[in-house]
């Protein structure tokens, strides 16, 4: 009997959890059938079950609750949110025995007489005679025993076949396996040394069948997050209910599966902080109406995988965080000086909301701002591994992204050297290989700008790191520093890509992911350690950390989970971080353009510097490139030796910029200040802490003589969203910045699928503008994709070609593009923006 | 592959020495070692494994007091230089080439490797011998000392292995 019950207690509790969703379900879409039958037999199972084992009281809720269900079902009643409200509480009550009875293994006394009436009487309540109530005698078993082994067949999902098994054992397994791997593999690399041939093919099979064993162990520790969510939607609908605000919780990336017992530990965290977002972050109804935005207030969970991290988003647009309050309460409470504060960045002091007891909730409500605040969510992350990070933006809502380590993976591992230390980098973050140096191959060689070390990698300047200085390892023993050959491991963090230099690359491995000692986790560039085959320990490299350490795209992550974006791997916005190159000509003011749209840096000696009617060229790689003097007219006479060059350049097309002297790289968001605008520059901005003037590249393009663009025309885009789809990263670089400078938010990925891809990750856009030529998924699939279904189904489209004849601007209506645009053509591109927006906005 | 001169019977599932009422012990069993010629002791009941030269791999950025981690059976080891730790001087290259022994202990559910020069005996030593430490005693060391014991010629100072370990 008592394993009868045992098994009675794990099955409702997994039950009410169902119905919690099912019903909150159910309320939104009163018409759906299927569900209203799920929840009915759910109940109806419990109340069965309860007959067969003889606990009347429970299950005289039950059959209560049933009552009020089969009149839905059968039509006789609508279903009501004070219907709704009752069952959830009649299943509360359920819930109140069935905890009582694990903790003493029997039914509690008490009646639920109050709530019985009440159920009873919103059974009848519908206007239409119902049968008399049913006797409620505790005594009296309602249905036969059997109920409880009826089937639903109506639903077709049969319950799939599981065993308990306990998560110690499964513990244990996962060790035992990851010991399995690391010998594997250590007999993989006697066996790569040996020759004998002999063992080669059982190896093989050995190797084959540990690989297996390990992905299915890995499985059984893993559960979708969906799990932890499976009570926020009762939650949620409770929340609005007892606060009179209309929330809409959408919840992505369900089935992303961690460890469970990572799952266990952000569960009560992630609670916590939903029910922050709908009692903190939304507004009122009526506070929402009056900020201009719709009445009903989104709270968004997304959770995905990174790099061996998983990231889990937390998003309202409510009415964010409020920079004015934070700051008075931090000076209240004395976490910071006046002074201090007014020098502080606003997302640090986002950052005090992190602080034991700091809660800026003007008042105590029942759900939350009881002080148990964001401290303690932040101290739960952190001890698992995790980081927590706000991003928010007074009107417009706050968003908290948590990073979660994956403690306990098994991921493949690129094995290099620096110095005389080997590091794993994982595979995931590894975009290519690439030689550089060594003796006269013709191959790419490092380069440097002023001290940092750059690699021209087909048509764009990657920043490098050194991983040897990076570490600190002696300079001594890293061949790179002495110029011979070393390799480029090419990453991608996020938007960002960088190099990280290493001097030697041995092979591939699997490596069991070991969180390092507590005493090292400080040290960010790691995300773990591990055992290689041959038994040595060995670090692994985190390649968020290094970019971070190092600057490159630091804000990557946060930029774009601001605006709750899923990310595809080339996205490209213009308000995340941007590398600039920093140069001078003319007068003192530092100049500078995005890194991304030089091609090259030349040093061109002036004797090979003509003139042709007044302007200067040069032979460059077997053409004429026209050169264009940033600083007045060019003059032979007074040039220097040697002249700096920034050459732009797209196929075939070349034009060199002569600069005086280049100063430096850095990363920076730029925010532009147009005021004071001169022709050639997009008006100035401060970067590195110097008043910096914005190269209008499309300006000084123009003045090469080649028609790269039409006028420009500034253009409010009142920060709407487009999407640029284009493949070559020279047009999309000239585009961001140029749809960025009229003020629209924009998002650029490199392909159609990427652009596909985001719409499926439910990416928000209000108009899409994709070239026509490229690789793959060209621009007429991508339009007829679009205009297939899906949410972008009614965006306006502009097509962006070289190719503008009437043929092809016919093609183009009829794959489903609103407007057609020659490629180098800004001012028609921002206009026919302007116009389309402004029609979708009519319509 | 380990040159283990194995001691590791008594401390599996033992509960470490902190976790004794040590007032109601009438001695205390410690390993001895050396450390740049100062001897020390370790509770044996924290001491899991003592193991001959490892390979050690560095750990970049890490504490200087982090020698860096090896692999014991399969389990990743972080090893604590105790000269460094105490503020004694390098090994120098003469003595370093034959390296230092590994005694390992466990914190917290990681394992840790003190390096130390030698490791001597398994000794019990009566508490009321124990005297607390000198008040002149450097501060560095009165942090991670529990007392002192006098053995014959020789002064043992009693590590604390918790607080050996509280880096960074």
């Amino acid at each position: 009997m008592d394993d009868l019950l045992a098994d009675f207690l794990t099955e409702t509790n997994e039950g009410l959890v169902a119905l919690d969703a099912a019903l909150v379900r159910l309320e939104r879409t009163p018409e759906d059938a299927p569900t209203l039958s799920e929840v009915f037999r759910i109940v109806h199972t419990i109340k069965g079950t309860c007959g067969f084992l003889g606990l009347p009281r429970m299950e005289a809720v039950a059959h209560a609750a049933e009552n009020v269900l089969g009149r839905y079902r059968d039509g006789a009643l609508q279903v009501s949110q004070g219907g709704v409200s009752l069952i959830l509480r009649a299943l509360d009550a359920i819930r109140g025995i069935v905890s009582e009875l694990e903790a003493s293994g029997a039914e509690p006394a008490g009646d639920d007489l109050p709530l019985i009436a009440a159920l009873n009487g919103a059974a009848a309540g519908g206007g239409v005679p119902a049968p008399p109530a049913e006797p409620l005698d505790a005594a009296q078993p309602a249905t036969p025993p059997g109920a409880r082994a009826e089937p639903a067949p109506e639903t077709g999902a049969a319950p799939p076949q599981t065993i308990r098994v306990s998560v110690e054992v499964l513990e244990d397994l996962m060790m035992l396996v990851s010991e399995l791997v690391l010998t594997r593999n250590q007999l993989l690399q006697l066996a790569r040394n040996g020759a004998d041939g002999a063992f080669a093919v059982p190896l093989q099979r050995l190797s084959h069948i540990t690989s297996d064993l390990q992905e299915g162990v890995m499985k059984t520790r893993m559960q979708p997050i969906g799990n932890a969510w499976a009570k926020l939607p009762r939650l949620v609908r409770d929340l609005g209910v007892e606060l009179g605000k209309r929330i809409e919780l959408e919840m992505r990336g369900a089935e992303t599966e961690l460890d469970r017992q990572v799952l266990e530990l952000i569960k009560d965290p992630l609670t916590h902080m939903v029910r922050n977002s709908g009692d903190h972050g939304l507004e009122t109804p009526q506070e929402r109406r009056r900020a201009g935005k719709p009445e009903t207030g989104r709270i968004t969970l997304n959770a995905y995988h990174e790099g061996g991290h998983i990231i889990i988003e937390i998003a309202d647009d409510g009415r964010g965080l409020s920079i004015e309050r934070i700051r008075a309460k931090a000076l209240v409470q004395g976490l910071a000086t006046e002074a201090e504060l007014a020098a502080m960045p606003e997302r640090d002091i986002q950052r005090f909301i992190f602080h034991a007891g700091f809660s800026t909730a003007a008042a105590v409500t029942a759900v939350s701002g009881r002080g148990v605040g964001m401290d303690v969510v932040k101290t739960n992350m952190e001890r698992i591994g995790g980081t927590i990070e706000v991003r928010s933006q007074e009107g417009q809502g706050t968003a908290f992204i948590i990073k979660i380590p994956l403690t306990l993976a098994i991921v493949s591992a690129l094995i290099v050297q620096a110095g005389s230390e080997r590091f794993a980098i994982p595979q995931i973050g590894v975009v290519e290989l690439v030689r550089v140096g060594g003796e006269g191959n013709g191959g790419p060689q490092l380069e440097h700008i002023k001290d940092a070390p750059v690699l021209r990698l087909r048509d764009r300047l990657l920043p490098l790191v050194s991983l040897a200085g990076l570490l600190r390892l002696d300079p001594a023993q890293a061949a790179s520093a002495a110029g011979e050959s070393a390799f480029v491991v090419v990453t991608q963090v996020g938007p960002h890509a960088f190099g990280i230099i290493v001097d030697r690359v041995f092979d591939t491995e699997e490596i069991v992911v070991k969180p390092v000692a507590p005493i090292l986790r400080h040290v960010t560039m790691f995300s773990g350690n591990t055992i290689l085959g041959d038994g040595s320990v060995i670090m692994i490299l985190d390649p968020n950390g290094i970019a971070r350490a190092t600057g490159v795209g630091s804000e990557a992550v946060d930029a774009e989970a601001e605006r709750g974006r899923a990310r595809p791997a080339a996205a490209m916005l213009s308000d995340a971080r941007t590398a600039l190159l920093l140069f001078r000509a003319g007068d003192a003011t530092p100049k500078a353009v995005p890194l991304g749209l030089i091609a090259r840096l030349e040093d061109v000696p002036r004797e090979q510097i003509e003139t042709a009617g007044r302007r200067p060229l040069v032979q460059y790689r077997g053409r004429l490139m026209p050169l264009v003097p940033l600083s007045g007219p060019w003059d032979p006479a007074a040039a220097p030796a040697r002249q700096q060059v920034l050459v732009f350049s797209d196929g075939e097309r070349a034009m060199g910029l002569i600069v005086d002297e280049i100063l430096d790289v850095l990363e920076e968001r730029v925010a532009i200040d147009g005021t004071g605008e001169r022709p050639g520059y997009l008006g100035s901005a401060v970067i590195g802490g110097k008043v910096t003037e914005m190269l209008d590249t499309a300006w000084w393009l123009r003045q090469g003589g080649e028609d790269w663009f039409g006028g420009a025309t500034a253009l409010a885009g009142q920060g709407r969203r487009v999407l640029v789809v284009e493949d070559s990263a020279f047009f999309r670089n000239l585009v961001v910045p140029a749809l960025g400078a009229a003020g629209y938010a924009v998002t650029a990925v490199a392909d159609a699928r990427e652009a596909l891809r985001l719409r499926d990750a439910g990416a928000g856009f209000e108009a899409v503008v994709s070239d026509i030529t490229m690789p793959g998924m060209d621009g007429y699939d991508l339009a007829r994709a679009l205009r297939e279904g899906g949410a972008w189904r009614d965006l306006p489209l502009i097509a962006l070609s070289g190719r503008a004849g009437p043929a092809d601007i016919e093609r183009g209506r009829l794959a489903g593009f609103t407007d057609y645009v020659a490629k180098f053509d800004r001012a028609a591109l921002l206009e026919s923006l302007r116009q389309c927006l402004a029609t979708a906005t009519a319509a | 592959m380990q040159q283990s001169v194995t001691l590791e019977a008594p401390a599996h599932g033992v509960p470490a020495a902190r976790d004794i009422p040590l007032a109601e012990e009438a001695a205390e069993v410690f390993l001895t070692l050396s450390v740049a010629g100062q001897l020390c002791g370790v509770p044996v009941l924290a001491v899991r494994d003592v193991l001959g030269v490892q390979a050690i791999t560095r750990i970049p950025l890490a504490p200087a007091e982090v020698a860096g981690s090896l692999n014991l059976r399969g389990r990743i080891v972080t090893a604590i230089d105790l000269r460094c730790r105490l503020g004694l001087p390098p090994r120098d290259s003469g003595e370093g080439a034959r390296g230092a022994m590994s005694v390992v202990v466990e914190r917290d559910g990681e394992l840790y490797s003190l390096l130390a020069d030698q490791v001597g005996e398994v000794l019990p030593l009566p508490r009321a011998d124990r005297a607390p430490n000198p008040p002149t005693l450097d501060p560095l060391w009165r942090e991670v000392s529990r007392g002192v014991h006098r053995l014959g010629e020789r002064l043992l100072i009693l590590l604390d292995v918790e607080r050996i370990l509280a880096i960074g």
